[in-house]
């Protein structure tokens, strides 16, 4: 009985749509066809109905780290129903098109964000066989694809007619736009190491997760990845105080609800990437090609489970930065990115360039990691003393020319606290 | 390789029926009763003055120059990256001459304060 009921489950297991196609109409190509429009639908309704999931997950949390208690009316005592509400309450909203806007644009702008926050999901490896397509540039594929969503926002902010629109999308370009340099070349170290562009090559490359073995990179990646989806610390695109909502103040409705979700699906992108880049995407000590008696696998259940632990762990990283950092100024953030961040990610990839080419052919995967570990560490150590002692002759500066407004009698706070004279200088 | 590409334009064609469906359903269940007054544009208050298509300053303008310089350099140093395992010593040394010029180039802009956000 208990046999029977094992074999049952393999042939379930086993039968897949696309054998079952090919069994009704033969190998034919508009099975392929077929299957890739089948993993189309299946990859964007997942994109589109987790969001519902992640925003009550977003407020729930930020609602804990603030000492609040969040959503808890609609849907029972965890307020899950919450989001289905507001969803609801965006769908019976009037559509309305301001007078003055260009009506192309303003209509287009939150379909290309969507399509683009959709789009990339094209190469992310849920599992060793479940993926959109093995694209075998595709990275290169997600950094064309992410950065349409800079052509929407100008669109939206354009032909919005709004000041505040046009301010926001200003902002948000000078912002991506940076912000794509350090990602750029942040991303050129694990390809360097694994020798390929494809995201499953890269995830089957990490014997040690990228994480260990380019902590660096890991971390510019990161932060410019929060930059990118236009995350606080780095929301300056929709700062509520200065530019009301920036590039999305005319839009309402579902059409509003369009550029929230992208925004959602995108940081779930990112989280989910860098769990494939830098933690080993579905990889987990060779668990997930674990097969269990005569070649029954249960690898791909396992790894699915693994990847998605690892892409909500990073994920509750975002929410746990946006509820806890404030908003910087737009000049602070652009001079970090290109005063900071680039000059050092390109210190980092010539160092992994050159170590990973010097490294004799006789080391191991543990052991070149403990290289490239150390020369990260190295690398970090040189640049926080450059940073050291340049905020020492700051501070220096500073306080000469606090003694120096002391002396003639103008300023009497300077003296007691120089080293804060600059931030109040700005 | 064209069976991979299959998949990306069958995205590309059924992607905007996503973002499409939400928004036409809206159309259809939302009120529709439009006024000149609701359909201002926006503003703090009081009544926007002007279009907002007017000339203005792009303070973005020099942060984009040199984002392309850096966007065509990632588009060699990709395929670098992904070859570097049968590169020569001579190879290496050429693209250690590349990003040199380009650290420099973003040196230059930095000494010549187009870093800065007016």
């Amino acid at each position: 009985m208990s046999f029977d009921f094992l074999e049952f489950l393999k042939s379930l297991v086993s039968l897949t749509i696309s054998d079952y196609l090919r069994e009704l109409w033969g190998n034919q190509p508009w099975v392929d066809f077929l299957m890739n429009v089948l993993g189309v639908v299946i990859l964007s309704t997942f994109c589109l109905l987790i969001v519902i999931f992640l925003i009550w997950l977003e407020r729930k949390v930020i609602a804990r780290i603030q000492r609040r208690i969040g959503p808890n009316r609609v849907g029972g005592r965890y307020g899950l129903l919450q989001t289905v509400a507001d969803v609801i309450k965006l769908l019976i909203k009037e559509d309305i098109t301001p007078t003055g806007a260009d009506k192309v644009a303003y209509l287009l702008a939150p379909f290309l964000t969507v399509m683009a926050a959709l789009m990339v999901w094209a190469v992310m490896p849920f599992a060793p066989n479940i993926i959109g397509v093995d694209l075998n540039i595709g990275i290169f594929y997600f950094l064309a694809i992410s950065s349409v969503s800079v052509v929407a926002l100008l669109l939206a902010g354009w032909g919005s007619n709004n000041k505040y629109a046009l301010l926001g999308a200003f902002r948000s370009v000078a912002q991506l736009v940076s912000y794509e340099v350090p990602m750029i070349l942040a991303l050129l170290v694990p390809i360097l190491l694994a020798r390929s562009m494809s995201t499953v090559d890269i995830v089957n490359a990490q014997t040690v997760p990228y994480l260990i073995v380019a902590p660096l990179a890991a971390l510019i990646f990161f932060i410019s990845s929060l930059a990118e989806t236009g995350r606080t610390p780095f929301d300056l695109l929709e700062a509520e105080s200065e530019i009301v909502a920036g590039f999305h103040v005319e839009y309402g409705g579902m059409k509003f609800g369009m550029f929230f979700l992208a925004e959602f699906v995108s940081t779930l992108f990112m989280s989910g990437f860098f769990a494939t880049v830098f933690l080993g995407g579905y990889r987990l000590f060779g668990l997930e090609t674990l097969v269990i008696g005569d070649g029954w696998v249960i690898g791909n259940l396992l790894g699915l489970i693994i990847f998605f632990v690892k892409m909500f762990a990073v994920y509750f990283v975002y929410i746990w930065i946006r509820g806890t950092l404030p908003r910087v100024r737009v000049d602070q953030i652009l001079n970090f990115n290109w005063k900071f961040l680039v000059p050092v990610s390109l210190a980092l990839v010539m160092m992994t360039a050159v170590l990973d080419k010097l490294l004799p052919d006789t080391f191991n995967d543990f052991a070149r990691a403990g290289a490239h570990l150390l020369a990260n560490i190295i690398l970090a150590m040189i640049t926080i003393e450059i940073l050291r002692s340049y905020a020492r002759r700051q501070r220096k500066l500073a306080s000469d020319d606090g003694a120096a407004e002391t002396a003639s009698g103008h300023d009497d706070h300077g003296h007691h606290e120089p080293a804060h004279e600059p931030v109040a200088a700005h | 390789m064209s069976q991979d590409w299959q998949f990306v334009a069958i995205f590309l064609i059924l992607s905007p029926i996503f973002p499409a469906a939400p928004v036409i359903l809206n159309h259809l269940l939302g009120p529709k009763k439009p006024n000149p007054i609701k359909q201002q544009t926006y503003e703090c208050g009081i009544e926007t003055v002007g279009s907002s298509w007017v000339q203005f300053k792009v303070q973005y303008y020099i942060y984009a120059l040199v984002f392309v310089i850096f966007d065509v350099e990632a588009v060699f140093l990709f395929p670098i990256a992904a070859a570097y395992g049968q590169l020569t010593l001579f190879s290496i040394f050429s693209v250690a001459l590349f990003i040199f010029l380009l650290a420099d180039g973003l040196a230059y802009a930095w000494g010549r304060g187009a870093l800065e956000w007016i």
